[in-house]
């Protein structure tokens, strides 16, 4: 037996017992106290709507079943304190199967006990079900225990026992009045409670409870209520317990057979669901949301399984077409006409789902959970949706917008209807899903029903509203008068064009706001792309336009290319509409560019643009668009590379553009407007040459591809660093280095958080001036296909100063494409240049005395040469110009651009060379002969500078042109003598790079007729390599007596080798010889000791030294060295030294000495000193010197004589003079330490003897050379042998 | 299978996206765009509590009546989106959490490329090959 419910009426009647024929409608009517109302239909909305304001939680009016017997006036009299006091006190409910224990307040319902109360066999009923039994009596009286009470107590006990209900209690109830009443036949108290226990209680006896004196307001009344309470209480869990274990085990078994064939899923679910309502009774709603997850849950899985191919027999109804798509229904408590429905399996899958997750809905309001509630239901309507689709039910189309319509604002409503204002905006992140759900919903009804197009709906829409509207049956009672029902609202939407608008704009916009109130704002933009869709319908393309942008913004911010595209192409179709040609090229002009379209697309929005250029009429209306879109420049390359020309020159700039339109795009005009800048000071252009050379004249535009890749915003401007270096003006030195940032500015910006930064894609293009230039670059009819273009520029450069490239334009008809700013800058320079002349040798070294070539180079600048100007070289006699035939001047530029014949004019004192007409930055070339005269002399320099000067016609001043010669020859002369005879030697060195060829070597003597000076060189011509030497050698002979000093030219033809004998040129030294004749002769013998043959090493020998005088005295000699006359005979001092440097001989004794030698010839001295050679073998005679010695004359022994080594000689002397003790074994070692005191000495003016060395040849060494056979000493054994 | 797979860098400009090739690419690249303001939602939720262990997957951003979107979003603020059809339904939550775990991998795979430059969008193969793995087989 199921619950019967009729729409009975019936309000809360707990003034006193209930009938029990009115339990039943009591259990569902009185569900819902609030809702009765609407069952009653007699309040007011307004009324209604402030009770719905406030949350209420309702008591559960539904009671657990008490059934009372016995003396049914003494219940009534304690009913009313009974039912309030019951649920006073929680109680501890344990529960089975582990599940945790609740505190519970226990309340009941008591009804007049009645036999059909009991549930008949089988019957799984719960919530009808008599928890407890309980029988009342006040009988205090035996004799009517006896005679009636016991009877009517057996009675009542042997039913309960009939249907198996063990859960009873028997309360005897005492008061004094009831004893005074009954005074006669009083028994005591405890004798019929005793006889009821032992009666009815055997074993039980907490089953029968004594209430004493309830109506008194007593210590021991309240004590005797207290205990019954507690006694009811736990007498109601017990049986709950008990009954609801065996129910849940019974439910679980007929679960268990769901696999079975006649396995029904409604039935199990009204037996579940049975428990839900009895647990939702106690108020433990979480346990009856439990049992209703639990059923949907097995539900879900059923579906699920059935798509798996897995299909169970029951879910065959729930497959039927949809009839019915009224929405769900969370009004109402329990919608019974559902329920019905399920319970008697005609329940389609839309209306188990509504009734369920109107149960779900109802509980979770009940637990205060209304926030998941939203959630639920946008779960449970994808869900549906999706469940019909896999169980393949036939449904009309739009039939489940409806549902889901109406479901969303239901809900929503439902939320309403329990939460303040406050709390629903600040929850709408719950609701806003819910909203956007049911806007999406309308939107397709809208269109499906012909609600949207700008011409209203068709009969075909108009019968498919019809067929809509019909499945949403009548209008639920609950709603009837309520203004604002899902209901109405939908049958209005679908009823008019402008209903379903301002219907579907007003929940558009709530859903938009709602989302922009919590910050999401993509979905807002989404929902306002949205609404632009729809507006576009109405043709109301200025509201859309709006709702675009915006969205466009955020797609283009954050780089969504797709749906950039995609808006943009909307954006564009709104602007087209609104006629905003200047936003509609561009757009259209982005569009054709954009690579996320076909080619197709492309090619028409590319058309679009075209036409509207093509189109003949206003030409004042122009339209300028950002290049950007149109094509990009990538690469701007200078030719020549330094991007710096003198001015007039040809510099071109070669532009690569990356055309983005699909077809080719003819362009009229493309300028770049140029900034110029006189530059002062570094005029040759070259100031900045280090940072043009890093690219070389190649400037690289690095923009990010439209459509594709992250936003520029995103990566932010590239460092841009150079490397920077200080250095100290003073030495140059490195004071500081780094690293500087270029574009800090931009770098450095603040991210303006409102507003993205500028991306090339923005909507409209930037504000474009077109700044007028006085200076362009331009090209006409230009045709631009799509990928790379290189477009050529001439640039001008007449002007010297910087040009910076501002600004580009490209001119197709009426529509101008404009790049504002071209970046990184890019300038070229151009430059002026003053006429430079330039001589330079043609090959180095310059060699003098051989005509040699001089390159002449002007470098013509700004200046034109004229015809008639002329260079004029001023002469000189040490170079003079070589007047040649032919003399060709190039002209080039670089490329040789004419060559012509100078005419050069000598006069004696100027050359002049007429130059042949030139232009400016071109270069003269020619070269010129000139021969630069070897000067004579001894000291000649090596290399000569001879200077000319040289008058430009474009100059007032002269230039002075420094040339410097090497001279290729170096010669050095000697004289050399064998005892009488003299040789004079000259070397000629050669110190060029070149060879030559000498000729014609001549020595002469001046000034002396008797001089003869004879060859001894045998060959005419002499070979003379680079870096060689050469030596001639003339003996000098003469018949009277010669001067001391003897002038002597020597002379040599020269030719570079292999030339003509034509090309000799002459080359001259002159020197001069003194002292050419021998005075003396020194022989040295040495003597073997006496008795020997020959000399024996260890043993001394005698060295003889024979000094002999030559010549007679010269008169200069006389004059000179004569001045220590003795004896009336002229005598000169000699001083002798032997000395050995190879440490072959021992200088025993003297080593040195003064000679007097007589001023006659043939005057001989002879000088003995012992010597004793140290080893064997040929040993070279010991060196003896001969020098000059100069007594102690004062003029002489001032005069500071800076040769150094005659100094230490006569140094070494002094320190003899001053020992007194003339002989020392080495005169020379010791010299250097005193010089110091010495020089001292000279200074003071002390007369000091001096020596002085005799010129080369004037002294004749015969032994020079000579060697003598030493033997080894006799005794020697050892033999020791020197291998040197 | 998932129907749409994307990678979305730290600024929310897609690094990589896919979809299955017979559906409308334009609606999946609306629906993963708007999905972000759920995952900036949910980081911004989770950042609030300092401290705790941050769980990458996100897990269901919002269910639409055709598509499952699940997020997810790597340490480095970078996301990924999962799109699955709502009519797939054997799929369960642990299968999604490790379509994304390997899709992290990948990812991370695809950022240990020393020539791959971090921001810019993925062009691996690999990649490509294990997002056509995790993709839905149709024909």
């Amino acid at each position: 037996m199921t619950p019967d419910v009729r729409t009975s009426r019936k309000c809360r009647g707990d003034t006193g017992p209930i009938d029990s024929t009115q339990l039943h409608t009591q259990a569902f009517a009185n569900n819902k106290a609030p809702f009765v109302c609407y069952f009653h239909g007699v309040a007011p909305p307004t009324h209604m709507e402030c009770q719905e304001e406030k949350p209420i939680i309702y008591t559960m009016e539904n009671k657990p079943i008490v059934t009372c017997a016995g003396d049914q006036g003494l219940f009534t009299s304690l009913y009313t304190s009974l039912a309030q006091q019951l649920p006073r006190e929680p109680m501890e409910w344990r529960r089975t199967y582990g599940r945790a224990p609740k505190m519970i307040h226990l309340e009941a319902n008591f009804v007049q006990y009645k036999e059909e109360l009991l549930p008949k066999e089988g019957n799984k009923a719960l919530l009808t079900f008599p928890f407890l039994h309980i029988y009342w009596t006040d009988c205090c009286d035996t004799e009517q225990y006896k005679s009636s009470v016991k009877e009517d107590m057996m009675r009542w006990q042997n039913s309960l026992r009939a249907h198996g209900s063990a859960d009873w209690v028997i309360i005897v109830v005492e008061s004094n009045d009831n004893k005074k009443k009954n005074k006669t036949n009083i028994l005591p108290r405890s004798s019929i409670v005793d006889k009821i226990r032992s009666d009815f209680c055997n074993k039980q006896n907490d089953r029968c409870v004594v209430l004493s004196d309830p109506l008194k307001d007593s210590s021991r009344s309240q004590e005797s209520w207290n205990s019954l309470l507690l006694k009811l209480r736990t007498l109601l869990l017990m049986s709950f317990t008990k009954n609801l274990g065996r129910f849940e085990d019974d439910m679980r078994t007929l679960r268990e057979k769901r696999t079975q064939p006649g396995w029904s899923f409604c039935e199990y679910f009204m037996v579940q669901e049975e428990l839900a309502f009895v647990f939702e009774m106690l108020q433990q709603f979480e346990d009856a949301l439990v049992q209703y997850d639990e059923l949907d849950a097995l539900f879900t899985q059923y579906v699920l399984n059935f798509g798996a191919g897995d299909t169970a027999n029951w879910l065959g109804s729930f497959c039927a077409p949809v009839r019915s798509w009224s929405g769900l229904l969370l009004r109402r408590p329990i919608d019974m006409e559902k329920r019905d429905g399920i319970q008697h399996g005609e329940a389609s899958l839309l209306d188990l789902r509504s009734y369920l997750f109107s149960r779900q809905c109802t509980l979770l309001i009940f637990l205060q959970r209304p926030w998941e509630v939203t959630h639920r239901a946008l779960e449970l309507l994808h869900n549906c949706v999706q469940e019909l689709r896999l169980l393949e039910v036939s449904v009309l189309e739009g039939a489940l917008d409806c549902w889901v319509f109406l479901s969303c604002l239901e809900v929503l409503h439902r939320i309403e209807g329990c939460c303040d204002q406050v709390q629903l905006a600040a929850n709408c992140s719950h609701t806003v899903g819910l909203w956007a759900y049911a806007t999406d919903k309308l939107k397709s009804l809208g269109e499906l029903c012909g609600l949207v197009s700008e011409k209203g709906p068709s009969s075909e829409d108009l019968n498919r509203t019809v067929d809509l509207l019909a499945g949403l049956g009548d209008e639920k009672p609950e709603t009837v008068n309520s203004l604002q029902s899902p209901y109405k609202k939908l049958k209005e939407a679908l009823s008019s064009v402008e209903a379903f608008e301002r219907h579907y704009l007003e929940l558009s916009h709530a859903a938009l706001e709602m989302y922009r109130a919590i910050g999401r704002l993509r979905s807002a933009r989404l929902v306002g792309k949205s609404l632009a869709e729809f507006y576009m319908r109405k043709g109301d393309p200025e509201r859309a336009e709006t709702f675009l942008k915006e969205a466009l913004k955020s797609y283009v911010s954050e780089g969504w290319s797709l749906p950039v595209t995609h808006t943009r192409k909307q954006i564009a179709e709104c602007q087209k509409l609104l006629g905003r040609t200047d936003d509609y090229l561009q757009t259209s002009a982005l569009l054709a560019g954009d690579v996320n379209l076909t080619t197709e697309e492309r090619k028409h929005f590319c058309q679009e643009v075209l036409t509207f250029a093509g189109k003949s009429g206003d030409k004042s209306h122009k339209v300028t668009l950002s290049m950007d879109v149109f094509t990009q420049l990538t690469r701007l390359q200078f030719r020549p590379a330094t991007a710096s020309v003198h001015s007039g020159a040809d510099l071109q700039v070669e532009l690569t553009l990356r055309c983005l339109m699909p077809i080719s795009v003819h362009i009229q005009q493309l300028a770049a407007s140029i900034h110029f800048d006189l530059e002062r000071g570094g005029t040759n252009g070259r100031s900045k040459g280090a940072q043009r050379q890093k690219n070389a004249g190649t400037v690289e535009f690095c923009r990010g591809n439209l459509s594709a890749g992250p936003p520029s915003s995103a990566a932010g401007p590239s460092l841009e660093l150079d490397e920077m270096q200080d250095r100290s003006p003073s030495d140059n030195s490195l004071s500081c280095t780094g690293v500087v940032c270029k574009n800090t500015h931009l770098v450095m910006r603040r991210h303006d958080s409102n507003s993205p930064p500028d991306t090339p894609n923005c909507l409209s293009p930037p504000a474009v001036t077109m700044k007028e230039g006085a200076q362009m670059l331009k090209v006409q009819d230009v045709t631009l296909e799509p990928g790379n273009n290189s477009i050529v520029f001439t640039a001008p450069s007449e002007q010297p100063g910087t040009y910076t490239l501002r600004q580009l334009y490209a001119t197709v008809g009426h529509v101008q494409f404009v790049l504002p700013h071209i970046y990184p800058s890019v300038q070229y320079e151009v430059y002026s240049q003053e006429p430079h002349l330039n001589v330079e040798p043609l090959s180095e070294p310059l060699l003098a005395g051989l005509p040699q070539m001089v390159k002449f180079t002007l470098l013509t600048g700004h200046y034109t040469v004229k015809k008639g100007d002329a260079l004029q070289l001023s002469n000189t006699d040490t170079m003079p110009i070589l007047p040649s035939t032919s003399c060709t001047a190039r002209i080039t530029n670089p490329a040789l651009v004419g060559e012509s014949i100078l005419s050069i004019q000598s006069s004696e004192k100027v050359t002049s060379i007429s130059l042949p007409p030139t232009l400016p930055y071109h270069t003269l070339e020619f070269q010129l002969e000139v021969l630069c005269v070897i000067p004579s002399g001894i000291d000649r320099p090596l290399v000569v500078c001879p200077q000319m000067s040289i008058d430009c016609p474009w100059s007032i001043y002269s230039t002075l042109l420094a040339l410097t010669f090497y001279i290729p020859f170096k010669t050095k002369h000697s004289l050399l003598s064998a005892g009488n005879r003299s040789y004079i030697q000259v070397c000629v060195q050669n110190v060029s790079d070149v060879n030559f060829t000498l000729a014609e070597l001549k020595l002469t003597g001046k000034q002396h007729a008797s001089l003869e000076l004879q060859s001894l060189n045998t060959k005419k011509q002499q070979l003379l390599c680079s870096k060689h030497s050469m030596f001639c050698l003339w003996e000098v002979r003469w018949k009277e007596n010669l001067p001391s000093c003897l002038q002597c030219g020597f002379s040599a033809d020269f030719s570079p080798l292999n030339q003509d004998i034509s090309a000799f040129k002459p080359f001259h030294y002159q020197f001069q010889l003194e002292r050419v004749t021998t005075l003396y002769s020194v022989e040295a013998e040495i003597l073997p000791p006496a008795g020997e043959q020959h000399c024996r090493s260890g043993l001394l020998c005698g060295l003889e030294v024979c000094i002999t005088r030559l010549t007679e005295p010269a008169e200069g000699e006389m004059a000179e060295e004569s001045k220590t006359d003795n004896d009336g005979l002229k005598t000169t001092k000699l001083m002798y030294e032997v000395a050995d440097s190879s440490s072959n001989w021992a200088v025993c004794g003297k080593s040195s000495g003064l000679v007097s030698m007589p001023m006659a010839a043939s005057a001989t001295h002879k000088v003995q000193i012992e010597v004793m050679p140290l080893f064997a073998g040929h040993l070279p005679y010991p060196k003896i010197k001969v020098l000059k010695y100069l007594p102690h004359t004062a003029a002489v022994a001032i005069q500071p004589d800076p040769d150094s080594c005659v100094e230490n000689d006569s140094l070494s002397l002094l320190d003899k003079a001053l020992d007194e003790q003339a002989e020392t074994a080495s005169i020379r070692s010791r010299g250097s330490v005193h010089s110091v005191g010495s020089v001292d000495q000279q200074q003071k003016g002390v007369a000091v003897p001096r020596l002085e060395p005799f010129s080369p040849g004037q002294v004749f060494n015969h032994s020079h050379t000579r060697q003598v056979l030493v033997l080894p000493a006799t005794d020697d054994h050892i033999i020791e042998v020197n291998a040197t | 299978m998932a129907v749409c797979i994307a990678v979305i860098a730290k600024e929310n400009y897609p690094l990589y996206i896919r979809s299955v090739p017979t559906q409308n690419e334009l609606k999946f690249h609306y629906t993963v765009h708007t999905s972000l303001d759920v995952v900036e939602e949910k980081i911004s939720a989770v950042g609030k509590s300092i401290g705790d262990q941050r769980e990458l997957y996100l897990g269901l951003l919002y269910p639409t009546e055709d598509y499952k979107v699940y997020g997810y979003v790597t340490n480095t603020k970078v996301k990924f989106v999962i799109v699955v059809d709502s009519s797939n339904t054997s799929l369960r939550d642990n299968e999604i959490r490790s379509m994304f775990r390997k899709l992290h991998n990948s990812f991370t795979d695809v950022m240990c490329n020393p020539f791959h430059n971090p921001g810019d969008s993925i062009q691996s193969k690999t990649f490509d090959g294990i997002i056509s793995g995790m993709m839905v087989q149709t024909g």
